[in-house]
Protein backbone atom coordinates (compact mmCIF):
# COMPACT_ATOMS: atom_id res chain seq x y z
CA UNK A 1 0.00 0.00 0.00
CA UNK A 2 2.78 2.42 0.94
CA UNK A 3 4.49 1.94 -2.42
CA UNK A 4 1.31 2.73 -4.32
CA UNK A 5 0.83 6.00 -2.48
CA UNK A 6 4.45 6.95 -3.04
CA UNK A 7 4.15 6.06 -6.69
CA UNK A 8 1.22 8.40 -7.02
CA UNK A 9 3.24 11.31 -5.68
CA UNK A 10 6.42 10.40 -7.51
CA UNK A 11 8.50 13.27 -8.91
CA UNK A 12 8.05 14.14 -12.57
CA UNK A 13 4.27 14.11 -12.34
CA UNK A 14 2.23 17.23 -12.93
CA UNK A 15 0.93 18.38 -9.56
CA UNK A 16 -2.78 18.94 -9.31
CA UNK A 17 -3.77 22.59 -9.06
CA UNK A 18 -4.07 23.87 -5.51
CA UNK A 19 -7.49 24.42 -4.07
CA UNK A 20 -8.57 28.04 -4.09
CA UNK A 21 -6.32 29.06 -6.97
CA UNK A 22 -7.33 32.49 -8.26
CA UNK A 23 -8.93 32.69 -11.69
CA UNK A 24 -8.65 35.54 -14.17
CA UNK A 25 -11.67 37.81 -13.73
CA UNK A 26 -14.45 37.41 -16.29
CA UNK A 27 -16.41 40.35 -17.48
CA UNK A 28 -19.70 38.66 -18.25
CA UNK A 29 -21.07 35.35 -17.13
CA UNK A 30 -22.29 33.10 -19.94
CA UNK A 31 -26.04 32.49 -19.59
CA UNK A 32 -26.74 29.07 -18.12
CA UNK A 33 -28.84 27.88 -21.08
CA UNK A 34 -26.00 28.74 -23.44
CA UNK A 35 -23.67 26.55 -21.42
CA UNK A 36 -26.12 23.68 -21.85
CA UNK A 37 -26.36 24.39 -25.58
CA UNK A 38 -22.54 24.30 -25.79
CA UNK A 39 -22.66 20.64 -24.78
CA UNK A 40 -24.69 19.75 -27.87
CA UNK A 41 -22.19 21.72 -29.90
CA UNK A 42 -19.45 19.40 -28.61
CA UNK A 43 -21.55 16.46 -29.65
CA UNK A 44 -22.01 17.98 -33.10
CA UNK A 45 -18.25 18.20 -33.54
CA UNK A 46 -18.32 14.46 -34.08
CA UNK A 47 -21.06 14.42 -36.67
CA UNK A 48 -21.07 17.80 -38.38
CA UNK A 49 -19.43 16.64 -41.59
CA UNK A 50 -21.96 13.95 -42.35
CA UNK A 51 -24.74 16.20 -41.12
CA UNK A 52 -23.77 19.01 -43.48
CA UNK A 53 -23.41 16.65 -46.43
CA UNK A 54 -26.82 15.15 -45.70
CA UNK A 55 -28.50 18.52 -45.36
CA UNK A 56 -27.00 19.54 -48.70
CA UNK A 57 -27.65 16.30 -50.58
CA UNK A 58 -31.24 15.71 -49.52
CA UNK A 59 -32.65 18.93 -50.97
CA UNK A 60 -30.56 18.57 -54.13
CA UNK A 61 -31.84 15.05 -54.70
CA UNK A 62 -35.44 15.92 -53.91
CA UNK A 63 -35.47 19.05 -56.00
CA UNK A 64 -33.81 17.28 -58.92
CA UNK A 65 -36.02 14.20 -58.86
CA UNK A 66 -39.38 15.58 -57.82
CA UNK A 67 -39.03 19.22 -58.65
CA UNK A 68 -37.40 19.00 -62.06
CA UNK A 69 -38.22 15.53 -63.36
CA UNK A 70 -41.71 15.07 -61.99
CA UNK A 71 -42.22 18.83 -62.14
CA UNK A 72 -41.68 19.04 -65.89
CA UNK A 73 -44.51 16.54 -66.32
CA UNK A 74 -46.78 18.52 -64.05
CA UNK A 75 -45.86 21.84 -65.62
CA UNK A 76 -46.53 20.45 -69.11
CA UNK A 77 -50.00 19.21 -68.24
CA UNK A 78 -51.29 21.85 -65.89
CA UNK A 79 -49.01 24.87 -66.29
CA UNK A 80 -47.43 24.59 -62.82
CA UNK A 81 -49.16 24.85 -59.48
CA UNK A 82 -50.84 28.02 -58.22
CA UNK A 83 -49.21 29.93 -61.06
CA UNK A 84 -45.57 28.91 -60.43
CA UNK A 85 -43.48 26.00 -61.66
CA UNK A 86 -43.78 22.82 -59.61
CA UNK A 87 -40.18 22.97 -58.42
CA UNK A 88 -40.71 26.50 -57.08
CA UNK A 89 -43.91 25.35 -55.42
CA UNK A 90 -42.36 22.23 -53.92
CA UNK A 91 -39.05 23.63 -52.62
CA UNK A 92 -40.41 25.72 -49.71
CA UNK A 93 -42.79 22.90 -48.79
CA UNK A 94 -39.88 20.48 -48.54
CA UNK A 95 -37.95 23.06 -46.54
CA UNK A 96 -40.68 23.24 -43.90
CA UNK A 97 -41.15 19.47 -43.97
CA UNK A 98 -37.44 18.88 -43.45
CA UNK A 99 -37.44 21.25 -40.49
CA UNK A 100 -40.35 19.36 -38.99
CA UNK A 101 -38.43 16.11 -39.27
CA UNK A 102 -35.20 17.50 -37.83
CA UNK A 103 -37.06 19.20 -35.00
CA UNK A 104 -38.90 16.00 -34.16
CA UNK A 105 -35.84 13.78 -34.50
CA UNK A 106 -33.67 15.93 -32.29
CA UNK A 107 -36.38 16.09 -29.64
CA UNK A 108 -37.02 12.36 -29.38
CA UNK A 109 -34.00 10.06 -29.09
CA UNK A 110 -31.48 12.68 -27.89
CA UNK A 111 -33.93 13.82 -25.21
CA UNK A 112 -34.48 10.27 -24.01
CA UNK A 113 -30.71 9.78 -24.06
CA UNK A 114 -30.36 12.87 -21.87
CA UNK A 115 -32.52 11.20 -19.24
CA UNK A 116 -31.61 7.56 -19.62
CA UNK A 117 -28.72 6.56 -21.83
CA UNK A 118 -26.13 9.30 -21.73
CA UNK A 119 -27.69 10.95 -18.68
CA UNK A 120 -26.55 14.31 -20.02
CA UNK A 121 -29.30 16.17 -18.22
CA UNK A 122 -28.24 14.64 -14.93
CA UNK A 123 -24.66 15.70 -15.54
CA UNK A 124 -25.81 19.24 -16.33
CA UNK A 125 -27.90 19.36 -13.18
CA UNK A 126 -24.89 18.39 -11.10
CA UNK A 127 -23.25 21.54 -12.47
CA UNK A 128 -24.86 24.92 -11.69
CA UNK A 129 -27.58 24.54 -14.35
CA UNK A 130 -31.28 24.35 -13.52
CA UNK A 131 -33.91 22.17 -15.15
CA UNK A 132 -35.14 25.10 -17.24
CA UNK A 133 -31.60 25.83 -18.47
CA UNK A 134 -31.23 22.21 -19.49
CA UNK A 135 -34.42 22.33 -21.57
CA UNK A 136 -33.89 25.77 -23.04
CA UNK A 137 -30.28 24.93 -23.88
CA UNK A 138 -31.32 21.85 -25.78
CA UNK A 139 -34.02 23.72 -27.73
CA UNK A 140 -31.56 26.53 -28.46
CA UNK A 141 -29.17 24.00 -29.88
CA UNK A 142 -31.88 22.48 -32.06
CA UNK A 143 -32.62 25.98 -33.35
CA UNK A 144 -28.93 26.51 -34.09
CA UNK A 145 -28.68 23.25 -35.98
CA UNK A 146 -31.86 24.04 -37.91
CA UNK A 147 -30.37 27.40 -38.90
CA UNK A 148 -27.36 25.68 -40.43
CA UNK A 149 -29.51 23.26 -42.39
CA UNK A 150 -31.97 25.93 -43.54
CA UNK A 151 -29.17 28.22 -44.71
CA UNK A 152 -27.75 25.48 -46.89
CA UNK A 153 -31.21 24.58 -48.13
CA UNK A 154 -32.00 28.15 -49.11
CA UNK A 155 -28.68 28.39 -50.93
CA UNK A 156 -29.53 25.25 -52.90
CA UNK A 157 -32.96 26.72 -53.70
CA UNK A 158 -31.33 29.90 -54.95
CA UNK A 159 -29.05 27.80 -57.15
CA UNK A 160 -32.12 26.08 -58.60
CA UNK A 161 -33.52 29.54 -59.31
CA UNK A 162 -36.66 29.06 -57.24
CA UNK A 163 -36.17 31.95 -54.82
CA UNK A 164 -38.46 34.62 -56.26
CA UNK A 165 -38.32 37.39 -53.71
CA UNK A 166 -36.09 39.14 -51.15
CA UNK A 167 -38.70 38.10 -48.58
CA UNK A 168 -36.97 34.73 -48.77
CA UNK A 169 -34.46 36.02 -46.23
CA UNK A 170 -37.25 35.69 -43.69
CA UNK A 171 -37.78 32.08 -44.70
CA UNK A 172 -34.73 31.31 -42.56
CA UNK A 173 -36.38 32.26 -39.24
CA UNK A 174 -39.72 30.95 -40.50
CA UNK A 175 -38.34 27.51 -41.25
CA UNK A 176 -36.41 27.39 -37.95
CA UNK A 177 -39.61 28.38 -36.17
CA UNK A 178 -41.41 25.52 -37.89
CA UNK A 179 -38.81 23.09 -36.59
CA UNK A 180 -39.03 24.46 -33.04
CA UNK A 181 -42.83 24.34 -33.13
CA UNK A 182 -42.31 20.58 -33.34
CA UNK A 183 -39.19 20.22 -31.18
CA UNK A 184 -40.68 21.98 -28.15
CA UNK A 185 -43.86 19.91 -27.72
CA UNK A 186 -42.15 16.69 -28.82
CA UNK A 187 -39.38 17.09 -26.23
CA UNK A 188 -42.05 17.74 -23.59
CA UNK A 189 -43.66 14.48 -24.67
CA UNK A 190 -40.35 12.59 -24.80
CA UNK A 191 -39.72 13.52 -21.16
CA UNK A 192 -42.81 11.57 -20.15
CA UNK A 193 -41.70 8.40 -21.91
CA UNK A 194 -39.70 5.60 -20.39
CA UNK A 195 -39.22 3.62 -23.60
CA UNK A 196 -38.57 4.82 -27.11
CA UNK A 197 -41.38 2.76 -28.67
CA UNK A 198 -43.78 5.70 -28.66
CA UNK A 199 -41.47 7.60 -31.00
CA UNK A 200 -42.03 5.28 -33.94
CA UNK A 201 -45.78 5.56 -33.35
CA UNK A 202 -45.42 9.32 -33.39
CA UNK A 203 -43.64 9.08 -36.71
CA UNK A 204 -46.05 6.64 -38.28
CA UNK A 205 -49.27 8.34 -37.29
CA UNK A 206 -48.36 12.01 -37.05
CA UNK A 207 -45.14 13.06 -38.72
CA UNK A 208 -45.30 11.08 -41.98
CA UNK A 209 -49.00 11.75 -42.69
CA UNK A 210 -48.40 15.43 -41.99
CA UNK A 211 -45.42 15.45 -44.31
CA UNK A 212 -47.56 14.04 -47.11
CA UNK A 213 -50.86 15.85 -46.63
CA UNK A 214 -50.12 19.33 -45.29
CA UNK A 215 -49.63 21.10 -48.58
CA UNK A 216 -46.02 20.07 -48.95
CA UNK A 217 -46.38 18.31 -52.32
CA UNK A 218 -49.75 19.61 -53.54
CA UNK A 219 -52.28 22.24 -52.50
CA UNK A 220 -54.64 21.00 -49.81
CA UNK A 221 -57.52 22.12 -52.01
CA UNK A 222 -56.94 18.76 -53.75
CA UNK A 223 -58.07 16.97 -50.60
CA UNK A 224 -61.67 16.10 -49.70
CA UNK A 225 -63.11 18.90 -47.60
CA UNK A 226 -62.97 17.07 -44.25
CA UNK A 227 -59.29 16.30 -44.80
CA UNK A 228 -58.70 19.89 -45.81
CA UNK A 229 -59.99 20.95 -42.44
CA UNK A 230 -57.69 18.47 -40.72
CA UNK A 231 -54.70 19.63 -42.78
CA UNK A 232 -55.52 23.19 -41.92
CA UNK A 233 -55.04 22.65 -38.18
CA UNK A 234 -51.70 20.85 -38.50
CA UNK A 235 -48.66 22.93 -37.63
CA UNK A 236 -46.86 21.80 -40.76
CA UNK A 237 -49.53 23.35 -42.98
CA UNK A 238 -48.79 26.75 -41.43
CA UNK A 239 -45.02 26.23 -41.67
CA UNK A 240 -45.31 25.28 -45.34
CA UNK A 241 -47.65 28.17 -46.17
CA UNK A 242 -45.39 30.67 -44.43
CA UNK A 243 -42.18 29.47 -46.07
CA UNK A 244 -43.87 29.30 -49.47
CA UNK A 245 -45.28 32.81 -49.28
CA UNK A 246 -41.85 34.12 -48.34
CA UNK A 247 -39.80 32.41 -51.07
CA UNK A 248 -42.41 33.15 -53.73
CA UNK A 249 -42.91 36.73 -52.51
CA UNK A 250 -46.66 36.30 -51.98
CA UNK A 251 -46.62 37.77 -48.49
CA UNK A 252 -49.96 38.72 -46.95
CA UNK A 253 -51.66 39.20 -43.60
CA UNK A 254 -52.36 35.49 -43.39
CA UNK A 255 -48.64 34.94 -42.87
CA UNK A 256 -48.78 36.77 -39.57
CA UNK A 257 -51.43 34.26 -38.57
CA UNK A 258 -49.24 31.34 -39.63
CA UNK A 259 -46.28 32.75 -37.67
CA UNK A 260 -48.46 33.37 -34.62
CA UNK A 261 -49.77 29.80 -34.75
CA UNK A 262 -46.21 28.40 -34.84
CA UNK A 263 -44.98 30.74 -32.08
CA UNK A 264 -47.94 29.73 -29.94
CA UNK A 265 -47.23 26.05 -30.42
CA UNK A 266 -43.55 26.51 -29.58
CA UNK A 267 -44.48 28.48 -26.45
CA UNK A 268 -47.03 25.91 -25.29
CA UNK A 269 -44.52 23.14 -25.98
CA UNK A 270 -41.84 24.92 -23.97
CA UNK A 271 -44.21 25.50 -21.05
CA UNK A 272 -45.21 21.83 -21.11
CA UNK A 273 -41.54 20.84 -21.32
CA UNK A 274 -40.75 22.84 -18.20
CA UNK A 275 -43.33 20.76 -16.38
CA UNK A 276 -42.42 17.35 -17.76
CA UNK A 277 -38.67 17.91 -17.43
CA UNK A 278 -39.11 19.03 -13.81
CA UNK A 279 -41.27 16.05 -13.04
CA UNK A 280 -38.67 13.75 -14.49
CA UNK A 281 -35.53 15.33 -13.07
CA UNK A 282 -36.52 16.83 -9.71
CA UNK A 283 -37.36 13.87 -7.50
CA UNK B 1 -20.72 23.94 5.37
CA UNK B 2 -23.81 21.78 5.65
CA UNK B 3 -26.42 21.97 8.36
CA UNK B 4 -29.53 19.79 8.47
CA UNK B 5 -32.34 19.69 10.98
CA UNK B 6 -35.15 17.19 10.91
CA UNK B 7 -34.36 16.32 7.31
CA UNK B 8 -37.02 14.14 5.65
CA UNK B 9 -37.29 12.61 2.19
CA UNK B 10 -40.41 10.77 1.16
CA UNK B 11 -41.22 8.97 -2.07
CA UNK B 12 -44.98 8.54 -1.86
CA UNK B 13 -45.59 6.44 1.24
CA UNK B 14 -41.98 5.36 1.54
CA UNK B 15 -39.81 7.37 3.93
CA UNK B 16 -36.24 7.25 2.62
CA UNK B 17 -34.78 9.73 5.10
CA UNK B 18 -36.54 10.04 8.41
CA UNK B 19 -35.83 13.16 10.46
CA UNK B 20 -32.06 13.29 10.61
CA UNK B 21 -29.88 16.08 12.00
CA UNK B 22 -26.26 16.66 11.16
CA UNK B 23 -23.67 19.38 10.77
CA UNK B 24 -20.66 19.14 8.51
CA UNK B 25 -17.83 21.59 9.23
CA UNK B 26 -15.43 23.25 6.85
CA UNK B 27 -12.40 21.16 5.96
CA UNK B 28 -13.90 18.06 7.47
CA UNK B 29 -14.40 14.74 5.82
CA UNK B 30 -17.78 13.35 6.71
CA UNK B 31 -19.02 9.88 5.90
CA UNK B 32 -22.42 8.32 5.50
CA UNK B 33 -22.26 4.58 6.01
CA UNK B 34 -25.11 2.20 5.62
CA UNK B 35 -26.43 -0.78 3.74
CA UNK B 36 -28.15 -0.35 0.38
CA UNK B 37 -31.45 1.47 0.74
CA UNK B 38 -30.50 3.10 4.03
CA UNK B 39 -31.12 6.60 2.66
CA UNK B 40 -27.54 7.64 1.96
CA UNK B 41 -28.03 8.59 -1.66
CA UNK B 42 -31.28 10.42 -0.95
CA UNK B 43 -29.44 12.47 1.66
CA UNK B 44 -26.62 13.18 -0.81
CA UNK B 45 -29.07 14.27 -3.46
CA UNK B 46 -30.69 16.70 -1.07
CA UNK B 47 -27.30 18.14 -0.08
CA UNK B 48 -26.41 18.56 -3.75
CA UNK B 49 -29.64 20.51 -4.27
CA UNK B 50 -30.90 18.07 -6.88
CA UNK B 51 -33.66 16.57 -4.82
CA UNK B 52 -36.10 18.81 -2.92
CA UNK B 53 -36.68 18.17 0.79
CA UNK B 54 -39.91 16.60 1.97
CA UNK B 55 -39.43 18.17 5.40
CA UNK B 56 -36.98 19.81 7.77
CA UNK B 57 -34.42 22.49 7.03
CA UNK B 58 -31.14 22.36 5.18
CA UNK B 59 -28.41 24.94 4.63
CA UNK B 60 -25.54 24.23 2.28
CA UNK B 61 -22.60 26.66 2.15
CA UNK B 62 -24.81 28.98 4.18
CA UNK B 63 -27.53 29.03 1.51
CA UNK B 64 -30.97 27.49 1.10
CA UNK B 65 -30.92 24.75 -1.58
CA UNK B 66 -34.54 25.40 -2.53
CA UNK B 67 -33.78 28.92 -3.78
CA UNK B 68 -30.01 28.87 -4.40
CA UNK B 69 -29.40 25.49 -6.02
CA UNK B 70 -27.30 26.75 -8.93
CA UNK B 71 -25.26 29.09 -6.71
CA UNK B 72 -24.49 26.27 -4.33
CA UNK B 73 -23.65 23.82 -7.07
CA UNK B 74 -21.26 26.32 -8.61
CA UNK B 75 -19.03 25.71 -5.57
CA UNK B 76 -19.67 22.01 -5.34
CA UNK B 77 -18.24 18.95 -7.05
CA UNK B 78 -20.56 16.01 -7.40
CA UNK B 79 -19.60 12.40 -8.05
CA UNK B 80 -22.93 10.63 -8.50
CA UNK B 81 -23.34 6.95 -7.90
CA UNK B 82 -24.28 6.36 -11.53
CA UNK B 83 -21.81 7.75 -14.05
CA UNK B 84 -23.20 10.42 -16.34
CA UNK B 85 -20.34 10.70 -18.80
CA UNK B 86 -20.89 11.25 -22.48
CA UNK B 87 -19.65 7.94 -23.81
CA UNK B 88 -19.45 9.16 -27.41
CA UNK B 89 -17.16 12.07 -26.60
CA UNK B 90 -13.47 11.80 -25.77
CA UNK B 91 -12.05 11.88 -22.27
CA UNK B 92 -10.72 15.39 -22.84
CA UNK B 93 -14.02 16.67 -24.27
CA UNK B 94 -15.89 15.33 -21.27
CA UNK B 95 -13.67 17.44 -19.03
CA UNK B 96 -13.82 20.46 -21.33
CA UNK B 97 -17.59 20.53 -21.57
CA UNK B 98 -17.98 20.11 -17.83
CA UNK B 99 -15.68 23.08 -17.27
CA UNK B 100 -17.89 25.05 -19.65
CA UNK B 101 -20.91 24.34 -17.46
CA UNK B 102 -19.07 26.23 -14.73
CA UNK B 103 -18.19 28.99 -17.19
CA UNK B 104 -14.46 28.67 -16.56
CA UNK B 105 -12.16 30.34 -19.07
CA UNK B 106 -11.16 27.87 -21.78
CA UNK B 107 -7.47 28.20 -20.98
CA UNK B 108 -8.06 27.34 -17.34
CA UNK B 109 -10.19 24.33 -18.26
CA UNK B 110 -7.51 23.14 -20.63
CA UNK B 111 -4.76 23.36 -17.98
CA UNK B 112 -6.84 21.74 -15.32
CA UNK B 113 -8.00 19.00 -17.69
CA UNK B 114 -4.36 18.11 -18.37
CA UNK B 115 -3.61 17.91 -14.65
CA UNK B 116 -6.76 16.01 -13.89
CA UNK B 117 -6.10 13.45 -16.61
CA UNK B 118 -2.69 12.95 -15.02
CA UNK B 119 -4.38 12.65 -11.65
CA UNK B 120 -6.83 10.07 -12.95
CA UNK B 121 -4.11 8.34 -14.99
CA UNK B 122 -6.03 8.87 -18.18
CA UNK B 123 -3.57 11.02 -20.07
CA UNK B 124 -2.86 8.31 -22.66
CA UNK B 125 -6.58 8.04 -23.28
CA UNK B 126 -7.18 11.78 -23.63
CA UNK B 127 -8.40 11.48 -27.20
CA UNK B 128 -10.15 8.16 -27.03
CA UNK B 129 -13.88 7.88 -26.65
CA UNK B 130 -15.23 7.08 -23.20
CA UNK B 131 -17.32 4.14 -24.35
CA UNK B 132 -14.56 1.49 -24.53
CA UNK B 133 -12.88 2.52 -21.25
CA UNK B 134 -13.02 0.15 -18.30
CA UNK B 135 -15.42 0.74 -15.42
CA UNK B 136 -12.57 1.92 -13.21
CA UNK B 137 -11.37 4.42 -15.81
CA UNK B 138 -14.86 5.84 -16.20
CA UNK B 139 -15.14 6.18 -12.45
CA UNK B 140 -11.81 8.01 -12.29
CA UNK B 141 -12.95 10.30 -15.07
CA UNK B 142 -16.18 11.07 -13.23
CA UNK B 143 -14.15 12.02 -10.17
CA UNK B 144 -11.70 14.09 -12.20
CA UNK B 145 -14.62 15.87 -13.83
CA UNK B 146 -16.11 16.79 -10.46
CA UNK B 147 -12.81 18.45 -9.54
CA UNK B 148 -12.56 20.68 -12.60
CA UNK B 149 -14.39 23.55 -10.93
CA UNK B 150 -12.07 23.38 -7.90
CA UNK B 151 -15.03 22.89 -5.54
CA UNK B 152 -15.13 23.90 -1.88
CA UNK B 153 -17.39 20.97 -1.16
CA UNK B 154 -16.89 17.62 -2.82
CA UNK B 155 -19.68 15.08 -2.65
CA UNK B 156 -18.77 11.49 -3.44
CA UNK B 157 -21.49 8.88 -3.64
CA UNK B 158 -19.73 5.53 -3.41
CA UNK B 159 -16.63 6.85 -5.15
CA UNK B 160 -14.57 3.67 -5.27
CA UNK B 161 -17.21 1.06 -6.05
CA UNK B 162 -15.82 -0.90 -8.98
CA UNK B 163 -12.24 0.35 -8.63
CA UNK B 164 -9.30 -1.98 -8.20
CA UNK B 165 -7.14 -1.70 -5.05
CA UNK B 166 -4.44 0.37 -6.76
CA UNK B 167 -6.93 2.91 -7.97
CA UNK B 168 -8.66 3.06 -4.61
CA UNK B 169 -5.44 3.81 -2.75
CA UNK B 170 -4.49 6.38 -5.34
CA UNK B 171 -7.84 8.05 -4.93
CA UNK B 172 -7.67 8.01 -1.15
CA UNK B 173 -4.28 9.68 -1.34
CA UNK B 174 -5.69 12.40 -3.62
CA UNK B 175 -8.75 12.94 -1.49
CA UNK B 176 -6.59 13.20 1.59
CA UNK B 177 -4.56 15.88 -0.12
CA UNK B 178 -7.67 17.80 -1.16
CA UNK B 179 -8.80 17.71 2.42
CA UNK B 180 -5.48 19.17 3.53
CA UNK B 181 -6.05 21.99 1.05
CA UNK B 182 -9.28 22.79 2.85
CA UNK B 183 -11.83 21.03 0.66
CA UNK B 184 -14.75 19.62 2.60
CA UNK B 185 -15.55 16.03 1.67
CA UNK B 186 -18.85 14.24 2.03
CA UNK B 187 -18.62 10.55 1.26
CA UNK B 188 -21.01 7.63 1.18
CA UNK B 189 -19.56 4.19 1.16
CA UNK B 190 -20.13 0.67 2.26
CA UNK B 191 -16.44 -0.07 2.40
CA UNK B 192 -15.41 0.13 6.01
CA UNK B 193 -11.71 0.44 5.29
CA UNK B 194 -12.52 3.44 3.14
CA UNK B 195 -14.51 5.06 5.92
CA UNK B 196 -11.72 4.39 8.42
CA UNK B 197 -9.12 5.84 6.06
CA UNK B 198 -10.97 8.91 4.98
CA UNK B 199 -13.62 10.03 7.41
CA UNK B 200 -13.00 12.31 10.35
CA UNK B 201 -16.55 11.76 11.40
CA UNK B 202 -19.26 9.49 10.20
CA UNK B 203 -22.81 8.39 10.71
CA UNK B 204 -24.16 4.91 10.29
CA UNK B 205 -27.52 5.05 8.54
CA UNK B 206 -30.14 2.36 8.65
CA UNK B 207 -33.72 2.56 7.39
CA UNK B 208 -33.56 6.32 6.96
CA UNK B 209 -32.27 7.09 10.43
CA UNK B 210 -28.87 7.50 12.07
CA UNK B 211 -28.01 4.42 14.08
CA UNK B 212 -24.79 5.99 15.38
CA UNK B 213 -22.59 9.02 14.94
CA UNK B 214 -18.98 9.84 15.82
CA UNK B 215 -15.34 9.42 14.83
CA UNK B 216 -14.34 5.92 13.69
CA UNK B 217 -12.54 5.43 17.02
CA UNK B 218 -15.51 6.60 19.09
CA UNK B 219 -17.85 4.28 17.22
CA UNK B 220 -15.61 1.28 17.79
CA UNK B 221 -15.34 2.13 21.47
CA UNK B 222 -19.06 2.65 21.84
CA UNK B 223 -20.34 -0.28 19.84
CA UNK B 224 -17.63 -2.90 19.94
CA UNK B 225 -14.87 -4.16 22.18
CA UNK B 226 -11.15 -3.53 21.74
CA UNK B 227 -10.53 -6.94 20.26
CA UNK B 228 -12.34 -9.77 18.54
CA UNK B 229 -11.50 -13.45 18.75
CA UNK B 230 -12.51 -15.51 15.72
CA UNK B 231 -12.78 -19.22 16.30
CA UNK B 232 -13.40 -21.88 13.69
CA UNK B 233 -14.36 -25.33 14.83
CA UNK B 234 -15.28 -28.45 12.90
CA UNK B 235 -18.53 -28.05 11.00
CA UNK B 236 -21.61 -28.54 13.18
CA UNK B 237 -19.79 -27.90 16.44
CA UNK B 238 -20.58 -24.21 16.58
CA UNK B 239 -24.12 -24.41 17.98
CA UNK B 240 -23.05 -26.98 20.52
CA UNK B 241 -20.03 -25.07 21.83
CA UNK B 242 -21.49 -21.61 21.77
CA UNK B 243 -23.25 -21.66 25.19
CA UNK B 244 -20.09 -22.68 27.00
CA UNK B 245 -18.09 -19.87 25.40
CA UNK B 246 -20.64 -17.14 25.98
CA UNK B 247 -19.25 -16.14 29.36
CA UNK B 248 -15.78 -15.51 27.99
CA UNK B 249 -16.79 -12.40 26.12
CA UNK B 250 -18.88 -9.29 26.48
CA UNK B 251 -20.79 -10.38 23.41
CA UNK B 252 -20.77 -13.45 21.27
CA UNK B 253 -21.87 -13.99 17.72
CA UNK B 254 -22.40 -17.43 16.24
CA UNK B 255 -22.07 -17.60 12.47
CA UNK B 256 -22.28 -20.66 10.25
CA UNK B 257 -18.53 -20.73 9.72
CA UNK B 258 -17.15 -19.23 12.91
CA UNK B 259 -17.81 -17.92 16.40
CA UNK B 260 -16.89 -14.33 17.24
CA UNK B 261 -16.06 -13.34 20.80
CA UNK B 262 -16.04 -9.59 21.48
CA UNK B 263 -13.70 -8.86 24.36
CA UNK B 264 -11.16 -6.30 25.49
CA UNK B 265 -8.47 -8.93 25.93
CA UNK B 266 -8.44 -11.39 23.08
CA UNK B 267 -5.40 -13.38 24.15
CA UNK B 268 -6.85 -14.01 27.59
CA UNK B 269 -10.12 -15.21 26.09
CA UNK B 270 -8.25 -17.48 23.69
CA UNK B 271 -6.20 -18.96 26.55
CA UNK B 272 -9.43 -19.61 28.41
CA UNK B 273 -10.89 -21.44 25.41
CA UNK B 274 -7.78 -23.66 25.31
CA UNK B 275 -7.99 -24.28 29.05
CA UNK B 276 -11.56 -25.50 28.63
CA UNK B 277 -10.20 -28.12 26.27
CA UNK B 278 -11.87 -26.94 23.06
CA UNK B 279 -9.68 -27.39 20.01
CA UNK B 280 -10.39 -24.90 17.29
CA UNK B 281 -9.33 -25.52 13.72
CA UNK B 282 -8.13 -21.98 13.45
CA UNK B 283 -8.09 -18.94 15.69
CA UNK B 284 -7.53 -15.28 15.13
CA UNK B 285 -7.25 -12.39 17.56
CA UNK B 286 -7.70 -9.01 15.92
CA UNK B 287 -8.59 -5.41 16.68
CA UNK B 288 -12.18 -4.38 16.34
CA UNK B 289 -12.93 -2.54 13.11
CA UNK B 290 -15.70 -0.36 11.84
CA UNK B 291 -17.03 -3.40 10.07
CA UNK B 292 -17.87 -4.97 13.43
CA UNK B 293 -19.68 -1.78 14.42
CA UNK B 294 -21.47 -1.64 11.11
CA UNK B 295 -22.68 -5.22 11.21
CA UNK B 296 -23.75 -4.87 14.80
CA UNK B 297 -25.79 -1.77 14.03
CA UNK B 298 -27.31 -2.76 10.72
CA UNK B 299 -27.49 -6.53 11.09
CA UNK B 300 -26.11 -9.32 8.98
CA UNK B 301 -29.16 -10.00 6.88
CA UNK B 302 -29.12 -8.75 3.32
CA UNK B 303 -31.33 -5.76 2.79
CA UNK B 304 -32.31 -6.25 -0.81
Amino acid sequence: MATVVEGAAAPGRTPLFRHGEALPARRLATPMWLRAAAYWGYQYKRTWRSSIVTSFLIPVLYLAAMGIALGSLIDKHSHGVDGVTYVAYLAPGLLAGTCMQIGTNDATYPVMGGFKWMRTYHAQLAAPLSVYDVLLGHLAWIAARLSIVVTIYLAVMAAFGVVYSPWAVLALPAAVLTGIAFAAPVSAFAATQDKDSAFSTLYRFAIIPMFLFSGTFFPISQLPSWLQLLAYVTPLYHGVALCRDLTLGLVGWADLGHAAYLCGLAAIGYAAGRRTFSRRLVV
Amino acid sequence: MVEAHGLVKRFGEFVAVDHVDFTIHKGESFGFLGPNGAGKTSTMRMISCISPLSGGTLRVLGLDPATNGPRIRARMGLVPQEDSLDTELTVLDNLMIYGRYFDLPRKVIRERAEQLMEFAQLRERAHSRVDPLSGGMKRRLTIARALISDPDLLILDEPTTGLDPQARHLLWDRLYRLKQDGVTLVITTHYMDEAEQLCDRLVVMDKGRFAAEGTPRQLIEAFSTKEVVELRFAPGQHEELAPSLADLAERQEVLPDRILLYTDDGDAALAEVARMGHVARSTLVRRSTLEDVFLRLTGRTLVD
